[in-house]
């Protein structure tokens, strides 16, 4: 017997009696012979919770936890501070055991979050709509930038040095098999050149995407490029944030952004080497049904009662098939409960917050770092909680001397900028303390 | 349980709060000292205030709306609504997973990279392939980046005329929503009055532009394709590639394996056959497997291992690039290879023969009752199509929502096309006869019910907390946001 | 199925009334029909050149979606706002309300498509 499955033999046996069946295998005559496996799979045979939670705990034993060490790396998953209280709401089993919610009258709970998820980031990025996720922050600048391509019927898409690398290097797997061709737009003291931009703007422009604040941490000037941006007829302004920075920064609606997307995992989701995570997409109206993805919308019941839906389902592939404007049928819904509890949590307040903390942290951090000159900036522009520094020393170097010291340190630009080699982008949330960063500091001054 | 309608922003008092962080330990300069004031917002944050109870009195209420697995019987074709074990949940929070930074040096992430080089071993070995990718993040992301393999093997051979794939009518919509997205043409090839591929019309479509054909094997009337072989070999002899979707791999796991029937690439959805949560919608994960031709266009990085050292491996030559953030939904991983060493060999074996057993059971019962357009053995799932008194004025919408009066989360309905008021039933390994023999029971009384007493069915549902939200409504004026 | 007289119809189910040069498109009962309750209605730009064949709206319902096509070449001058506000008005009256208002290319187009009288019989064999 296996926990998992709970029917007796005797059972097996009436069950097989009342389709005809002598035996299990007799369920598989439909299979041609040539076909079947007729050996056993090539794995070992089943294990008690015992034995399988202590051969995990050794493999997870291998890993080096944060929780032991101090970490400055970010590059695009941070070590925020996550509530209690998340994983405890999202761990009842009505949330997590459910499917999407195509049976609204038994998936109230789950629409209404979802709602609720939509309504938190439309004030946060100052967009009308807002979908219900999706896959990750780099995935959703890529969605975005094909809907924008589809909806203008164009095929070039501008894209900032300063987008993370990796984005950028999903958006040209994505661009390859639809044809679309990518510019890169240069950088100039970290942060996009607009003047370089304004010059690669065209006809045939379908989107202008950029990052604030960018991979270095820095704040671009989204007015600015939103105004070049939209110099050509039916171009969308595409902007990825950091939705944590939106508590203090101002809102990507305001600036004349046409879609926002970014990747939430900061609001209180687990680092998890590296996923799952949250990619979210909030837009203009214009945009509305044009969305790839989950939307819920508001609606009332036979009784006139106030109920959730999926909605504008027009949109996707098991209605539209073929000319659906995305294949994506799910949601990242349970890390997109996770952000919403870590918002409403952290309130208007908190949120406020932690992107202050982070913010002056990071600043101390900088100064200290570059006090003494032997780490210089590599930039000098506004910075979020990310900055970078460089020195002669070998990155890789720096990172196995801080590592010794029981500090994770920042992430090497030279991997994707050659032309930064040894210098170093480190991240510093609200979580670091002085001591950590005068630490920091202190080990790196240390370091020949 | 006392009525709960409000929206987290109804429950809003200004002064509340429901964090407490440190206080600042550096020196506390103006933020404007850092940050341009053109930069800076001018306007609050429009985010609610709640105290942390106002937070868990809200959530819980909510989850109190919803019906998990957890709650009740769950049979949504196609869908694999498996129980999903609660150890996974504890190892994929395990310290050592759950904080781990995905940049962290290869010399503190050896464990998890360990557990990935051996689940993708696992997942190849449980589906004949030679190579995995644990990146795509679902089914539909594990559908393109294998489409996406699969262009690129044909622009490596300069094969440019390849333009289409072709793709069952009764295929899931995500298989030509992917091929499209993909830029592919479309190609739909007939079932046959038995529900199989018509290898007759498959001839006639296949050429020198077939790209390839993707195929859930059994398809989504629970139907093996027996003629696997043949359709393999006519795609083949094209020049063209066999791609199979995994939505239905939970019937026949260790009893027959898509790479010894012909398939190039696979994808598993993780979050069906392998017990991850749905979560309400996700996260998923859908690993993809290929055969060694094919091995140089997978998406970077790989996870390989040099003697006794795992490493991300970035070197794939003809790699078609990246496809999601880092390095796939790891969290998900950690849960499916819980459940994999759980099971073994031998209770993944067990998991499809009670999986096949529970459907096949359940149609021979419905059987007398409902319409069963095509009666055979089934795999995992089996399709009925609507009360056998085709007269009657009761839907398979009406069915689906009188069994929620019964406390059962409907199957799937409408679904696949080709079947008219299809409805869908995937009982999986996980349920006792007991629960089949209650909702066969509750199939049962509807039926009857809906020629003796229609309007109740045509009413229904009857006692859930909403019915029928107005969809219609919703989609005309879409209300997206709270505007309170 | 109602069929409006003096129309010309295609067998995708869209009608055309021809006023000299200019042409009003819309859909056919049996379309709104098939759709259900419309809900959204994607109409062209004015000026947009769209050849017969190809697609030049979307009518989307709750659970269907559907492409409309050009029954004959042509240049949009008017689009029927109201649709927009009011999706409805296709359900309640096809023939009434139509989608757009076109300059017809090539009148050649129009021998290829149905009369009222033509439409009524491929229905007949459609059901």
């Amino acid at each position: 017997m296996f926990p998992y499955i709970p029917t007796t033999y005797e059972e097996e046996q009436e069950m097989l009696k009342s389709i005809g069946l002598n035996s299990a295998d007799d369920l598989f005559n439909d299979i041609p012979k040539d076909i079947q496996l007729n050996r056993e799979l090539n794995l070992p045979k089943a294990k008690s919770e015992l034995e399988v939670k202590s051969y995990l705990t050794s493999l997870a034993k291998k890993n080096c936890s944060l929780s032991e060490l101090t970490c400055f790396l970010g590059a695009g998953a941070y070590d925020h501070y996550i509530p209690s209280i998340i994983d405890h709401i999202i761990s009842r089993s009505e949330f997590y055991t459910s499917y999407t919610p195509y049976q609204p009258e038994i998936s109230q709970g789950t629409l209404q979050y979802i709602f609720e998820f939509q309504t938190l980031l439309c004030r946060l990025t100052g967009m009308d709509v807002a979908n219900a996720s999706l896959y990750d922050g780099g995935t959703a600048v890529v969605e975005a930038a094909l809907m924008a391509a589809a909806m203008a019927k164009k095929d070039e898409i501008i894209v900032s040095k300063t987008v993370r690398p990796e984005t950028r290097q999903i958006l040209e797997t994505y661009a390859h098999i639809q044809n679309l061709k990518v510019i890169e737009v240069d950088m100039k003291d970290g942060v996009t050149d607009l003047e370089a931009l304004d010059k690669l703007m065209n006809n045939n422009t379908a989107a202008v995407i950029v990052q604030s604040p960018n991979f270095f941490g820095i704040i671009e000037d989204l007015k600015a490029t939103s105004e070049i941006a939209h110099k050509v007829k039916k171009a969308s302004f595409i902007a990825s944030v950091d939705p944590i920075s939106l508590a203090i920064l101002k809102r990507p609606g305001d600036l004349g952004v046409d879609v926002v997307v970014g990747e939430a995992q900061g609001m209180g989701i687990p680092l998890s080497f590296g996923g799952p995570y949250l990619g979210f997409m909030a837009a203009k109206k214009g945009y509305m049904r044009k969305l790839p993805g989950r939307i819920v919308g508001e609606t009332e019941d036979k009784d006139g009662k106030r109920s959730y839906v999926l909605t504008l389902t027009a949109r996707e592939q098991h209605i539209r098939r073929e000319k659906a404007t995305s294949n994506i049928c799910s949601n990242q819904g349970l890390n997109a409960l996770a952000a919403t509890i870590y918002m409403v949590t952290m309130g208007k307040e908190g949120l406020k917050e932690v992107a202050m903390q982070s913010t002056k942290k990071a600043h101390y951090a900088f100064e200290e770092l570059t006090k003494s000159g032997k780490y210089k900036p590599l930039f000098n522009k506004p910075f979020f909680k990310e900055f970078a520094i460089t020195s002669d020393i070998d990155a890789e170097n720096i990172n196995i001397k801080l590592r010794k010291e029981n500090i994770i340190g920042g992430y090497h630009l030279g991997k994707d900028y050659p032309q930064f080699k040894n210098s170093i982008l480190y991240a510093v949330t609200e979580k670091r303390t002085k001591d950590e960063i005068d630490k920091l500091s202190s080990v790196l001054e240390g370091i020949k | 349980m006392r009525k709960y309608d409000k929206l987290i922003f109804e429950v809003s008092k200004p002064g509340r709060k429901a964090y407490n962080l440190p206080a600042l330990d550096v020196e506390d300069k103006c933020i404007k000292s850092f940050i341009p004031e053109e930069f800076l917002s001018d306007t609050e944050l429009d985010f609610p205030e709640v105290s942390e109870v106002d937070v868990i009195r809200h959530y819980t209420n909510l989850s109190h709306k919803n019906y998990g697995v957890d709650t009740g019987f769950y049979p949504l074709g196609s869908c694999t609504m498996k129980y999903n074990p609660k150890i996974n949940e504890d190892t994929a929070r395990m310290d050592g997973f759950a904080n781990i930074h995905p940049y962290q040096m290869e010399g503190c992430i050896q464990g998890s990279l360990q557990l990935m080089y051996e689940l993708d071993k696992a997942l190849a070995e449980i589906a004949g392939m030679d190579k995995m990718s644990l990146q795509p993040a679902a089914g539909a992301h594990g559908e393109l980046t294998g489409i996406m393999v699969i262009k690129a093997y044909h622009e490596k051979n300069g094969d440019s005329k390849r333009t289409k794939i072709i793709v069952p009518d009764s295929a899931h919509g995500t298989n030509p929503a992917t091929a499209a997205m993909a830029g592919y043409d479309i190609v739909e090839v007939k079932s046959t009055k038995n529900g199989l591929v018509d290898l007759e019309s498959l001839k006639a479509v296949v050429g020198d532009d077939t790209a390839g054909l993707m195929l859930t094997n059994p398809n989504t009337l629970g139907l093996f394709e027996k003629d696997i072989k043949e359709i393999a070999k006519i795609v083949h002899d094209a020049g063209g590639q066999l791609y199979y979707d995994g939505a239905n791999a939970n019937a026949i796991l260790g009893h027959a394996r898509p790479g010894d029937m012909g398939f190039d690439v696979v994808h598993f959805n993780i979050h069906k056959t392998f017990s991850t949560p749905h979560g309400g919608g996700g996260p998923g994960s859908g690993p993809i497997g290929v055969k060694k031709h094919l091995m140089e266009f997978l998406p970077v990085p790989l996870v390989n291992k040099d003697e006794d050292r795992y490493y991300l491996d970035y070197d794939v030559p003809n790699t078609i690039g990246k496809v999601k953030d880092f390095y796939g939904h790891f969290g998900i991983l950690v849960r499916a290879y819980t459940y994999i060493l759980t099971m073994g060999s031998d209770g993944l074996k067990k998991a499809s023969e009670m999986a096949v057993l529970n459907a096949n059971y359940m149609a021979n019962k419905l059987k007398e009752y409902y319409y069963l357009p095509i009666d055979t053995l089934f795999k995992h799932e089996f399709v009925l199509g609507g009360l056998k008194d085709t007269l009657s004025e009761v839907t398979t919408l009406d069915i689906a929502k009188r069994l929620l009066d019964h406390g059962y989360h409907p199957p799937t309905v409408y679904f696949p096309l080709i079947i008219n008021q299809a409805i869908m039933i995937e009982p999986t390994e996980t349920e006792s006869k007991e629960t089949l023999d209650e909702f066969i029971d509750a199939m049962i009384k509807i039926s009857k019910e809906s020629s003796e007493n229609p309007q109740v069915v045509k009413d229904a549902p009857h006692n859930t907390i909403v019915r029928r939200p107005d969809e219609t409504k919703a989609a005309r004026n879409p209300v997206l946001k709270y505007e309170g | 199925m109602k069929v409006a007289k003096d129309l010309l119809y295609t067998n995708d189910h869209e009608w055309v009334k021809v006023e000299g040069e200019v042409a009003l498109i819309g859909i056919a009962d049996y379309a709104q029909h098939h759709l259900g309750d419309i809900v959204y209605v994607e109409l062209p730009e004015i000026d947009d050149e769209i050849a017969k064949e190809d697609s030049f709206s979307a009518v989307e319902s709750v659970k269907a979606a559907a492409d409309i096509y050009m029954p004959v070449s042509g240049k949009v001058i008017e689009v029927n706002e109201e649709l927009i506000d009011d999706p409805a008005l296709l359900n309640a009256d096809p023939y009434e309300n139509w989608m757009i208002k076109i300059e017809i290319t090539s009148k050649e187009e129009l021998e290829e498509l149905m009369t009222s009288e033509e439409y009524e019989k491929f229905l007949a064999e459609e059901e």
